[in-house]
């Protein structure tokens, strides 16, 4: 790695228009032939590849600078175009100044006092960083009402303007050269009222009479393997322009007729048009021969892909590797694994100093092949050396200090993880390395939320830094410790998930655990005592689980709250809480409730958040680390599975489902009866709606009503012991409601929030009757999935499924470009070190950050004021 | 020898806090009676843990506000709900609801003000009240009846419709006629017009143009609600006409609102849009159940508002306005940005984010903006 020199800062970038003279006087040659290349495949001179234009060829030097292909920049030449053309990116501000400036004397169509006005307005908006849009539309539309001309006295012509690039003053046809004349005249004072800034532009120059040719560094052409030259699509329209520039130049040497020479003039036009932009309305765009539309300059920069956003703003980089990823409980959650074959690709580099000579030599000796090992030396003078299998020995001898060793990423490494869409922060964290066998890389579970990412054939991005601060910024703020609490709400975003979850819950409402089985449930979690046991029975001594779960609790802990499966009894019985549902947590022990999604998982966790903000963020890490493999052995001690007989629901409670369906159906208070009411106008209408209206309500309102007494009736059935309530009540996975659709009834399918209406004219499908308002008709599903659906309720189902996966992919194109304008409207935000929130340019945006100046994932509220009044007021004397 | 509360406040209120922790300090403060000693001690630590929680500098909260906004859209309900508490009004929500607001569209899909009462109002005043919103035409009050044969329409009065929404025949009869300029004949609680021109087209023309009159209530609101809140009535009303409605008596300016920031800001100023934008976002967030903090949602509408105007958030707005070429030109409209740049000759200072990253060189923010240097030990 080359010493880091300090590169000089580029403070600003003035843009402006080029005049035809420093065209001219910045093109190396003059481009007079359309052809390329001559038969012996050697570019010609003044064509288009002309070798001063530039090197593209690797060996090849450039005859204008004498550069190597990759140091020679390229060069411009230039075309004289035979008679001016418009450029079409400036076709509307032509239109514009035609239409106020006189038509004979040029001048601007507005007196003296107004001209004042105006420029006085637009220094004050461009001296105050304002746009000057609006003044200058101001400008234009009042002096194109104008007239007569206030100072030559010259009555006005309409100007109408046909796109993209003709002109016509009263129906005349204006041509490009007259336009080109008109502006010549127009006085450098006038033009500030444009918004044109005359030290930088003139606005005949918006008007092309020479062509930049540019050079061939920007349009290599490729050769194909078969030997052929394939050029880029600028070389082409550049050909096209030439041709046509060339035909022109001789009709009118020969003195063709004024028709001939208008329509080559226009012929000219649109291939100057085309090669500026080739996506401008009113004219078809050039095509390649095979039919493709050609890529033209403006279609280079814009877009997602053009080189604004494609290349500038964004890049493509090395160091960086990309494979599917697979979960790796047994790994720290700051940690992540390697597949050996990337270690040995990735690189990091290193100067040879005394302090290391001898550790970078043993990698340098142990080649490319054996794992840490080096793949290149640079040598102090700059020369790189690829370390092979032959010469690997002999660069290790000759390794010097000055040098440089790019060694095999290996063990304890930073790196940077990230995956796809990056939609905050936490998208991308530092992890350190451990190099695996296998080819994925190994993720702890537990980070899986920041990164939205699941194991079903997800991949991640992993990126190597290569210089010292760089790593060092990974390290401090961006490992995955340092992200356990997110800012986005204050709490945490890394956690338990899923059977972490159960696990837990299943521990820790765990009795008896006899001390075998203790020590094997907390031997991965770096627990070597075991506490004095809570009871001992026939001389063997019993554990409970929450005895269990205090081992990993930093001592010094005290929490008090209730779990997410409290049931929110109207007077809360707190230590007695029959569903042990509420958390004492002292000192660093677990005295009642039972541990679940609000104590450990992701989002809400309260341990987690406790941890981390009173006890640092590596107690943090760690306790996520332990807790993790505390609750994997958990739920194994305890045996977890899910399968379909644990949707079994007896007889008789089948038998009831039916009955409250049945009763909904034609029951006293039932959709028969509301339909039977409607039809006889006898329906009372909901204020506001029609009665139809509100019949679709009240029969939306009974079915709902009885997919939830199904449930009900289902859950009266399943008990915590049935995994699936446990993973829905703990907050694992799953809902009730998942269940009830499982075991006892599916429910309405919707369309857009109400039943479904679409389908064949008066019916939704063909064996109903017209207007048939009843509930089977409109999608409601009787069945559970358990007993299986019935073709016209599979049907309805699917409906209603399709309508869940276009919301989907709608929902994340919208949101995904919202996220692009919120990022963009707010990224020069920053908070200064006196407590401002301001924008780069020092426009205060807040007087103090979110009104308090705290930090959001930090916070310092009354509970914080609390706890400190508390420990000192306790504090001994 | 515990300290007096006029120490305490003495000590407290000398304090450089936020006024809000402040005051919960002294709160804390006064219950527990410290000593001297203890209070000095317990100022010492809230001290410092204000000073730990604070924002760090050069922390780029911009860009942790929008992606605190942004990531929570993927997990948004694109579908339009009943209104919370009022099931008689749909309300936009969810991502299209977020993305309106931050749009700072001028016309929201479903504008809806929540009017209060002056205190105490009665049940009855809620529903005149209502009534003096509410648009009435003709047709919400009887039946009309087209009489062909004769050319001439006929409205039946519903004389009880007419009594609660406090109404007299004159008062429609006066309505009418100054709108529709014809006269109108009464026979008890019927009304019957006939066209100028007797023919059917114009018979048919007036009837169209009678429902169309206006005979009491605001044009631009269809439909109010009633709702009981606690002791008082609050009226919500389907379209909005804030500046309107201050005039009917009985109305509470002070608390009415709108969900429209656009109309907030006109009638109440940049203040009143700020804090409206901030409450419709923290709105449509928590109906969708996601925990985002005030403080990101504070920052981008402060920064939406900060000019005085409310400004979109995209390309007509704060994106479309931002001072540097590049940026403008990274985000949209690339090539139009970079032609109106070269007539005008602008400069790019290179101070913001995007357009370091395009010349490559680092960013004014966070460890970028950062110029100490260590001095090595000579």
């Amino acid at each position: 790695m080359k010493q880091i020199s300090a590169p000089k800062r580029i403070s600003r970038i003035k843009f402006g228009l080029i005049s035809p003279r420093e065209y001219r006087n910045m093109s190396v040659t003059r481009i007079i032939t359309a052809d390329t290349y001559d038969e012996d495949g050697f570019p010609i001179d003044m064509g288009l590849m002309d070798p001063r234009l530039g090197v593209i060829d690797p060996g090849l030097r450039c005859k204008t600078c004498n550069g190597r292909a990759g140091e020679c920049p390229g060069h411009f030449g230039h075309i004289e175009l035979v008679a001016p053309c418009v450029h079409v990116g400036f076709a509307k501000q032509i239109r514009n100044l035609l239409r106020s400036t006189c038509r004979s004397c040029s001048r601007l169509l507005l007196d003296a006092g107004r001209k004042k006005e105006y420029i006085e307005q637009i220094a004050a908006r461009r001296s105050q960083g304002q746009t000057i849009d609006s003044p200058v539309e101001y400008v234009f539309a009042e002096a194109s009402k104008v007239e007569v001309c206030p100072y030559c006295g010259e009555h006005q012509l309409k100007i109408t303007y046909e796109k993209p690039t003709t002109y016509y003053e009263d129906g005349d046809k204006q041509l490009p050269s007259d336009i080109r004349n008109w502006f010549e005249h127009i006085p450098d004072e006038d033009l500030p009222v444009f918004g044109i800034d005359p030290n930088n532009a003139r606005p005949e120059w918006m008007i092309l009479t020479v062509l930049p040719v540019p050079p061939v560094t920007v349009r290599p052409s490729i050769i194909l393997q078969t030997g052929q030259r394939s050029e880029d699509d600028l070389t082409h329209k550049l050909v096209d322009i030439i041709r046509i520039n060339q035909r022109f130049q001789e009709n009118k040497e020969a003195g063709a007729p004024q028709l001939i020479i208008e329509d080559l003039w226009e012929l000219l036009q649109y291939h100057v048009t085309t090669f500026m932009d080739n996506s401008v309305s009113g004219i078809p765009p050039a095509r390649h021969r095979s039919g493709r539309s050609l890529k033209t300059l403006s279609q280079r920069l814009k877009g997602k892909e053009g080189r604004f956003r494609g290349n500038l703003s964004g890049k493509r980089v090395n160091f960086s590797a990309r494979t599917v990823i697979s979960p790796d409980p047994n790994l720290s959650i700051n940690e992540v694994g390697i597949p050996e074959a990337i270690a040995r690709e990735l690189t990091v580099t290193f100067k040879v100093v005394p302090r290391n000579i001898e550790e970078l030599r043993e990698y340098v000796r142990r080649g490319p092949v054996n794992h840490p090992g080096a793949n290149y030396v640079v040598r102090t003078d700059g020369h790189r050396l690829r370390i092979s299998d032959t010469t690997r020995e002999e660069i290790a001898d000759m390794l010097e200090y000055g040098w440089f060793v790019d060694r095999h990423l290996k063990e304890g490494d930073i790196v940077l993880f990230n995956r796809q869409p990056s939609l905050h922060k936490m998208s991308i964290m530092a992890h350190e390395v451990r190099v695996m066998p296998g080819k994925t890389f190994r993720l702890n579970p537990a980070v899986c939320p920041p990164y939205n990412a699941d194991f079903d054939g997800d991949e991640m991005n992993l990126h190597v830094q290569q210089n010292e601060e760089a790593r060092a910024e990974a390290a401090i703020l961006m490992r995955v410790q340092e992200n356990i609490l997110s800012p986005r709400f204050g709490g945490p975003i890394i956690g338990g998930i899923h059977d972490h979850i159960t696990g837990m819950f299943l521990l820790t409402r765990e009795k008896a655990i006899d001390k075998n089985s203790a020590l094997e449930i907390l031997r991965k979690s770096g627990v070597r005592d075991l506490p004095q046991p809570d009871y001992i029975e026939d001389g063997t001594p019993y554990w409970t689980g929450k005895q269990i779960f205090s081992q990993i609790l930093p001592e010094g802990l005290n929490l008090e709250y209730n779990a997410e499966i409290c049931e929110e009894c109207d007077e809360c019985k707190k230590e007695n809480c029959p569903n042990d549902a509420y958390v004492v947590i002292s000192n660093g022990e677990l005295l009642c409730g039972t541990i679940d999604e609000k104590s450990i998982g992701a989002f809400k966790g309260k341990i987690v958040n406790k941890i981390v903000r009173e006890f640092g963020t590596a107690a943090g890490a760690a306790f996520i680390d332990n807790m993790t493999n505390l609750a994997i052995r958990g739920i194994m001690y305890h045996g977890f599975s899910f399968g379909i007989d644990d949707e079994d629901i007896p007889k008789e409670a089948v038998k009831q489902i039916q009955e409250i369906n049945k009763d909904a159906m034609y029951g006293k208070e039932s959709i028969a009866s509301l339909i039977d009411k409607y039809e006889h106008n006898e329906l009372e209408s909901l204020p506001g709606r029609s009665s139809e209206e509100t019949l679709e309500l009240r029969i939306m309102q009974i079915l709902g009503r009885v997919r939830d007494e199904a449930g009900d009736k289902a859950g009266l059935h399943l008990g915590i012991d049935n995994s699936a309530v446990a993973m829905a009540v703990s907050g694992a996975r799953g809902s009730m409601l998942n269940l009830a659709q499982m075991a006892a009834c599916v429910g309405q399918q919707s369309v857009r929030g109400a039943r479904i209406q679409r389908g064949y004219s008066g019916r939704t499908l063909p064996h109903f009757k017209k207007g048939d308002r009843g509930a089977e008709a409109h999608g409601f599903v009787q069945a559970s999935y358990k007993s299986g659906l019935s073709p016209v309720e599979y049907f309805f189902h699917a409906i209603g499924g399709r309508e869940g996966l276009v919301d989907t992919a709608v929902r994340t194109s919208q949101s995904g470009y919202l996220q692009r304008r919120m990022v963009n409207a707010l990224q020069d935000l920053e908070a200064q070190h006196d407590g401002t929130v301001r924008d780069t340019r020092g426009m205060i945006v807040q007087a103090k950050y979110g009104e308090d100046g705290v930090d959001p994932s930090r916070g310092f509220d009354r509970y914080h004021i609390q706890r400190i009044v508390k420990d000192v007021m306790e504090a001994p004397e | 020898m515990t300290v007096t509360a006029d120490s305490i406040e003495k000590s407290v209120s000398a304090l450089s806090l936020p006024p809000k922790i402040r005051d919960t300090l002294r709160e804390e403060l006064l219950e527990v009676k410290p000593t001297r000693k203890q209070l000095d001690e317990i100022i010492d630590h809230v001290m410092s843990g204000y000073a730990a929680a604070c924002i760090e500098p050069c922390d780029p909260v911009g860009v942790v506000a929008a992606q605190s906004i942004g990531e929570p859209g993927t997990q948004m309900t694109m579908r339009t709900f009943h209104y919370a508490g009022v099931a008689e009004i749909n309300v936009t929500l969810g991502l299209p609801r977020l993305i309106e607001i931050l749009d700072a569209r001028k016309n929201p899909s479903i504008p809806v003000m929540t009017v209060y009462l002056r205190d105490g109002a009665s049940k009855k005043k809620a529903h005149d009240v209502a009534w003096e919103l509410q648009k009435t035409t003709i047709a919400d009050l009887g039946g009309i009846i087209t009489d062909r044969a004769n050319l001439v329409i006929l409205i039946e009065v519903d004389e009880d419709t007419l009594y609660e929404r406090d109404l007299t025949l004159s008062d429609i009869i006066e309505k009418l006629e100054a709108k529709l300029k014809s006269p109108i004949k009464v026979e008890g609680y019927t009304l019957s017009l006939s066209p100028k021109k007797s023919n059917l087209d114009s018979l048919v023309q007036l009837g169209r143009n009678l429902k169309k009159v206006l005979i009491k209530g605001i044009e631009a609101i269809p439909r109010v609600v009633i709702q009981k809140e606690g002791l008082e009535y609050v009226l919500y009303t389907e379209g909005t006409a804030l500046q309107e409605i201050f005039d009917i008596e009985g109305v509470d300016p002070a608390r009415t609102i709108s969900n429209h920031p656009g109309e907030m800001c006109e009638v109440f100023g940049i203040e009143a849009a700020r804090n409206s934008i901030v409450k419709e976002i923290m709105e449509t967030l928590r109906e969708q159940g996601l925990n985002v903090d005030v403080k990101h949602i504070m920052l981008a509408s402060d920064m939406m508002t900060c000019d005085g105007e409310v400004k979109q958030i995209g390309r007509h707005g704060l994106s479309g306005e931002k001072a540097s070429i590049l940026a403008r030109a990274a985000f949209e409209g690339t090539v139009k940005h970079l032609i109106d740049a070269g007539i005008r000759g602008d400069i790019d200072e290179l101070s913001g984010v995007t357009e370091n990253v395009i010349v490559g060189q680092p960013i004014n923010l966070g460890t970028g903006d950062v110029h100490l240097v260590a001095k090595p030990p000579a």
